[in-house]
């Protein structure tokens, strides 16, 4: 989920770099020296996750994970995702350097945002914290998606059936991610419930 | 599979022995710059610039295609909707579908601009190794922390990659077989947490044992980077290809 070089306008850049920064700019400040290596190494982790295909159908779709990102790091998701984007830019050239503010706000954005909501709720009684951690992963896909076709919309208004089509694909891509996290945040909770920053 | 393949780090090429820092400034304002230009004119000699990076390096042509593949199936996608949904001058039809002329205007303008600004990043920032570059941009002052994030990051992907590697083999000797069906999105969804747990005893490990060597938060590089004539004279001459894609794209604002 991110948008390619070369397609949005100046404007959409500069605020999507600017909001990025400030993000950063609280991400790193809440992040002390002792935790760097925590973040990290989940950054790794997540770096490794976003590679993973799982399979649908006769094809596969790859996941994003944006909501547990949150969860995990709080607003430490924004500098681990920059971080993670940066990489895939010069590894596999995924996006590039001056999308990178406006990618960074599509996918740590959510990240943040679903951190406010569900951190508390995914620690309630059954059946309640179940359907937080669905919308948890649900919605951090498509807070992105509503985040990218903004961007999109925002740079050119005739971008308004790419953008659609766009977010209309990913619906799949929400609902797998809601049902990983559901299984994946009710075993973090068994095996080490002291994971969830808090 | 390894994630990290830094196919174009090692090399011998005049920009293989630039400066990274200087590498880094120029990737970052020459992309910049490319990203923000509307004409015509300014893209195409944008083109031929990256291009001629690429040439400078010595890059491997056919891996330089195979990661301009990458971006294959988005070009297609714009290039299919954009030209049928733009509005706009009309240019032909195609049955019932009329092509727009704006909309194949932004299509071009679009592919050139990202197949250019990926060029330019492979020969310049692609050309030094991670860690290298790590390092130049810790002396370029960014934040010590958020080079950190970047260094660890680095050196453990292969790290967690490898316990991935371990945990998918031993569901496939257990007889697992994915599908599309909850017992396997289950199966990945624990994979992953599992993968989280991990990562984070051993972050704990790993600080631990950085408190040991004494690590008191300061980022500390010996490497130096050597001064050479070579550098002012690629810097002089990005500079002038700056100025000159700028007064491109521009300079019709200015009168004279």
């Amino acid at each position: 989920m991110h948008i390619s070089e070369g397609v949005l306008s100046g404007p959409v850049l500069i605020s999507g770099g600017v909001l990025a920064a400030a993000g950063t700019a609280i991400g790193l400040k809440k992040l002390d020296y002792d935790q760097i290596a925590r973040a990290g190494i989940l950054s790794a982790s997540f770096f490794v996750v976003s590679l993973v295909h799982i399979p649908f159908g006769p094809s596969s779709v790859h996941l994003i994970m944006n909501g547990i990102v949150g969860l995990l790091l709080g607003w430490g998701a924004f500098p681990v995702i920059l971080v993670a984007l940066f990489l895939q830019s010069i590894l596999f050239q995924y996006g590039g350097v001056t999308t990178i503010g406006v990618n960074t706000m599509i996918m740590a954005g959510p990240a943040v945002i679903c951190y406010y909501i569900f951190c508390p709720l995914i620690h309630k009684k059954k059946p309640f914290d179940t359907i937080a951690s669905f919308a948890c992963g649900f919605f951090g896909v498509l807070l992105g998606v509503g985040f990218l076709w903004f961007a999109l919309f925002f740079t050119e208004k005739n971008f308004l059936e790419t953008a659609t089509i766009t977010a209309a694909s990913h619906v799949l891509v929400m609902v797998l991610e809601g049902l990983i996290t559901v299984f994946c945040i009710s075993f973090l909770k068994k095996v080490q419930p002291e994971i969830f920053i808090k | 599979m390894t994630l990290i393949n830094e196919h174009f780090a090692s090399g011998s090429s005049v920009i293989h022995r630039i400066d990274p820092r200087i590498k880094v400034i120029s990737a970052a304002v020459f992309t910049i710059i490319l990203a923000i230009s509307q004409q015509f004119e300014t893209l195409i000699a944008g083109f031929f610039f990256s291009f001629s990076l690429v040439l400078l390096a010595g890059l491997n042509v056919k891996e330089v295609l195979k990661r301009l593949f990458v971006i294959i199936g988005f070009l297609i996608l714009i290039w299919v909707i954009v030209p049928l949904t733009f509005e706009g001058e009309q240019l032909f039809k195609i049955g019932p579908f009329s092509v727009m002329k704006p909309g194949v205007f932004l299509s071009a303008r679009i592919t050139l601009k990202s197949v250019s600004i990926l060029m330019a990043l492979m020969a310049l920032t692609a050309t030094m190794a991670l860690s290298t570059l790590g390092h130049a941009m810790s002396r370029l002052k960014i934040s010590g922390k958020l080079v950190h994030l970047f260094m660890i990051t680095i050196r453990y992907i292969a790290v967690i990659e490898q316990e991935y590697g371990r945990l998918l083999r031993a569901i496939k000797i257990r007889g697992f077989k994915p599908g599309t069906n909850m017992h396997t999105y289950r199966t990945f969804a624990y994979i992953i947490g599992i993968l989280f747990v991990r990562a984070s005893s051993r972050a704990d490990r790993v600080y631990q044992a950085m408190r040991c060597r004494g690590f008191d938060g300061r980022f500390i590089s010996i490497h130096e980077f050597q001064t050479h004539k070579r550098n002012g004279v690629f810097s002089a001459l990005m500079i002038l290809i700056i100025i000159f894609i700028s007064i491109l794209e521009w300079g019709h604002l200015i009168e004279f």
